[in-house]
């Protein structure tokens, strides 16, 4: 139980990466785009790949009739994010802590991980309605306004995971350095579910 | 990729028909494989850049052009010493006083010899410094910006032309006279020339961290006509030499008159001994005006400020700072090789290149083995100082560079043709002709301790029937030849802009990555910028307007002005809010007595109009800037003097 503890305890950290790396990161290339624009989007904002590309991802997304990207201030998530993956955190370690001294079982390592998992669907799940917002709500004074060959005004929600192309960009959008941290540390604690149910005889026995 | 060598195997197949057709690249090879790779040569594929940047003067076009180098592909064709109504260079506000010269405003200039800054005798690539010829001035040019950021005028000098040269650490850019001069000017009889006149050699400082320029001393030289310059490096770094012809002094048909003498001379100076004395407080301050005018990255503006003195030395009072080394013939180049042991003469008028050694030289001075001495300079002796003769059998030499591998290559005015041949041994490897009538070559760093021995480029003089025919008036020609092997190899031709009188090249690795893409808008500091998309306004100060509008794509903001009248002087002061690379926009008023204005990204420029007549006058962005650039447009109104519409301004009401 000790070993799995430890993991325990190391597993959540790793979500500590989320505070400097991305969690996502969408890229929009173009024949008149060598150097593609790129956003990262972090926990608490959506920031820049390189200088600049957010005001001019803007400045092309006016002529469809899109909103401005929104800054940290502009949506409730970005300043939930932080809170909940910092308590996350802390209770992961807690969990850890709890268990080393024996104090709580093995199972608690595997309820962090699907309270974990809970959130980080429902993060998708707003993160995706958000995207389909942004790219279906549009300017009706927009300056382009496009149809699919069915007639239906045409949207460009960025998609949730992979590659699309939207008029004459083709846009990749993929989990970034945060994100693969995350499902580093949220294996981790998977893993210490199963080393504490492997062991969970012998610490039987122990107890 | 597919696509690519397709048109590859297309191109090399077109050359191979061609070449099968009759060659007219002298010795008339017809060999198709040889041909077809020397096409492979110069090809650089839709997509991929070239290995050299290539800067060659523009002649009577004033400017600078930047090719690419083996495609021979022009880039840009940077503004220095002319107006340029593509960018509004030379017309709008902020860069007239780029053209202000104690004359005046003088919008056109002869622009010859452009050189790039170096440290340690190797291309640093910060500066290209260039020489206006006509009304001596000296231009440096950013090379992260590729925009002329300062001109020194150059007074006492007359035919700015052994210029604009630079010693091995940029400490000074260097510029002599060619048509002498009565110091100061006044009134004169024009036979009167002989030991009147003067020759001002300008020793120009450049600060090493921003690049801008002071006249360090003047050296009044005897009246010859100074006609190239080389510094001298490595070893010889500290002197500086100078070829000379109608050491004769004839004012009137030179052609005959300033070709009498059997030897010029190649002039020494050493310059470190002279900074030295003036350092110590020597030298004569004289009364003078030029023009120093200086442009600010950060304001978008440049300056124009005129200066009242300037130092001179007169060379007779700095003993052992100057020599005369005979050289025969009206030498031209004056060519100093990469080690700064051998100062190569081109004796435009004779067959033979006379080389002399900077050792042997040394030891004449140390010896005190003069031949005389004219206006109290000392001559050495001919025999004393001569390294080595090279017996070309070409005719005309002009101007030699350096491959860094031991060999030299001199252009041939008269036969036409590039000469490669051995230093230290002066034998002639090889020759290869040139269409026609070559004047400089260039070699990237070939002037320099670190020559990139890959291509020469030969700037011929003469067109004729190159390409196809255009009237009277045909661009000048150039040539590459590929130099990496024994053997020279003719491998291309291209039209260049103006007339190329020199070129400067250096690897685009050394340039490309640092050239700037954007201004920034949060460092513009233009009095007159919009820096935000609601800071616009119009505001009247008498019968002046002054404009600050902003434009992105695809609207100038504001686009709607009322309240202008008759007889109002209205400054546009417009800013480009796009901080994306390559999307510059346009600014033209109808009527305008004026060029359009083209404004890069987080820049400001300003533009004058002076409405005529009463009406409502539209105004437009040049630049094909997106696809609502057609939208991108806009009104003034225009009253009758006495009229008393108020003024207002507006976007999307
Ligand atoms: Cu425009």
């Amino acid at each position: 139980m000790k070993k799995a503890s430890i993991i325990m305890m190391i597993g959540p950290l790793f979500l500590l990466g989320l505070f400097y790396f991305p969690l996502w990161n969408i890229m929009l290339g173009a024949p008149q785009y060598p150097d593609p624009l790129g956003m990262n989007i972090h926990i608490d904002g959506i920031r820049d790949v390189n200088e600049f590309d957010l005001k001019n991802i803007d400045g092309l997304n006016h002529y469809i009739g899109m909103r401005t990207l929104p800054k940290p201030e502009d949506m409730w998530e970005f300043s939930t994010f932080p809170l909940v993956i910092g308590g996350m955190v802390a209770l992961g370690v807690v969990f850890g802590l709890l268990g080393y001294f024996k104090k709580v079982s093995y199972k608690w390592f595997l309820g962090w991980f699907i309270l974990m998992s809970i959130l980080g669907v429902l993060g998708m799940y707003d993160f995706n309605a958000w995207m389909v917002d942004y790219g279906t709500n549009l300017d009706p004074h927009a300056i382009m306004k496009l149809s699919n060959a069915d007639g239906t005004p045409m949207t460009y929600s960025p998609p949730l995971f992979g590659r699309a192309n939207m008029l004459n960009f083709q846009v990749t959008s993929l989990p970034s350095i945060g994100a693969w941290l995350m499902f580093v540390g949220m294996t981790l604690t998977l893993v210490a579910f199963f080393k504490g149910w492997k062991n969970r005889n012998f610490n039987a026995i122990q107890d | 990729m597919k696509k690519y060598q397709f048109q590859l195997i297309a191109l090399i197949g077109s050359v191979l028909l061609f070449s099968g057709c009759g060659n007219q690249n002298g010795k008339g090879i017809s060999n198709g494989a040889l041909s077809s790779s020397n096409a492979e040569k110069v090809y650089v594929a839709p997509g991929e850049q070239d290995e050299f940047y290539a800067f060659m003067s523009g002649g009577y076009s004033g400017n600078l052009t930047v090719y690419g180098l083996p495609s021979g592909r022009m880039f840009k064709e940077i503004p220095v010493f002319s107006q340029f109504p593509t960018s509004g260079y030379g017309y709008s506000e902020e860069t007239k006083p780029m053209l202000e010269t104690s004359f005046g405003f003088v919008p056109w200039d002869d622009a010859h010899h452009p050189d790039i800054s170096q440290s340690k005798g190797e291309l640093d690539g910060r500066w290209i410094f260039i020489n206006g010829n006509n009304t001596p001035r000296i231009a440096r040019i950013s090379l992260s910006t590729f925009e002329t950021e300062e001109i020194i005028e150059l007074p006492n000098s007359a035919g700015n032309h052994s210029s604009s040269f630079i010693t091995e650490n940029t400490e000074y850019v260097v510029a002599g006279t060619r048509f002498s001069v009565p110091v100061p000017q006044r009134d004169m009889p024009i036979s009167e020339y002989k030991s009147n006149f003067k020759g001002a050699l300008s020793f120009i400082s450049v600060d090493p961290d921003h690049g801008h320029m002071d006249i360090k001393f003047q050296l009044m030289m005897p009246g010859f006509n100074y006609d190239l310059s080389h510094p001298g490096r490595d070893k010889s770094h500290g002197w500086f030499f100078f070829t000379t012809y109608n050491t004769e002094e004839a004012n009137s048909l030179l052609e005959v008159n300033a070709s009498q003498n059997d030897k010029d001379f190649i002039a020494a100076v050493n310059w470190k001994k002279i900074e030295e004395y003036v350092n110590n407080g020597g030298g004569t301050m004289m009364p003078a005006n030029y023009a120093h005018n200086v442009y600010d990255e950060a304001t978008h503006t440049a300056t124009s400020t005129m200066k009242k003195e300037v130092l001179t030395v007169d060379p007779l009072k700095v003993p052992g700072a100057v020599y005369f080394l005979p050289t025969p013939k009206s030498p031209h180049g004056c060519d100093v090789d990469p080690t700064g042991q051998y100062i190569i003469g081109n004796g435009k008028l004779s067959a033979d290149l006379t080389v002399h050694s900077f050792d042997k030289m040394i030891a004449a001075i140390e010896g005190e083995k003069f031949d005389g001495e004219a206006y109290g300079i000392p001559i050495l002796k001919f025999e004393d100082v001569l390294a080595g003769t090279v017996k070309s059998g070409g005719l005309g030499p002009l101007h030699t560079e350096f491959d860094g591998k031991g060999n030299a290559y001199t252009t041939f005015f008269i036969s036409s043709e590039v000469v490669k041949w051995k230093l230290g041994t002066w034998e002639v490897i090889d020759r290869k002709p040139t269409f026609y009538s070559v004047g400089h070559l260039m070699i990237p760093g070939g002037n320099s301790r670190k020559p990139f021995g890959k291509y020469v480029v030969a700037m011929n003089k003469i067109t004729k029937d190159r390409y196809l025919p255009t009237g009277p008036e045909l661009e000048h020609s150039a040539q590459l030849y590929d130099i990496s092997g024994d053997k020279m190899e003719l491998i291309y031709d291209f039209p260049t802009h103006g007339e190329p009188h020199y070129a400067a090249g250096i690897p685009a690795e050394l340039l490309a990555p640092k050239s700037k893409k954007i201004y920034r808008l949060d460092e513009n500091k233009h009095p007159y910028a919009v820096t935000s998309p609601d800071g616009s306004k119009v505001v009247r100060e008498g019968n002046e307007v002054h404009v600050y509008m902003s434009m992105i794509r695809s609207h100038f903001t504001p686009d709607n002005i009322e309240g202008i009248k008759v007889g109002d002087k209205v400054y546009f002061h417009i800013t480009n809010h796009e901080q994306d690379f390559d999307v510059p926009h346009g600014f033209a008023m109808i009527g305008q007595n004026s060029s359009e204005l083209l404004i890069m990204p987080g820049q400001t420029k300003t533009s004058v109009w002076e409405p005529k007549q009463p009406g409502v006058w539209p105004f437009y962005c040049t630049d094909f800037c997106s696809a609502l650039h057609q939208e991108m447009q806009g009104y003034v109104r225009v009253s009758p003097a006495n009229s008393d519409v108020p003024l207002t301004f507006t976007l999307g009401e």
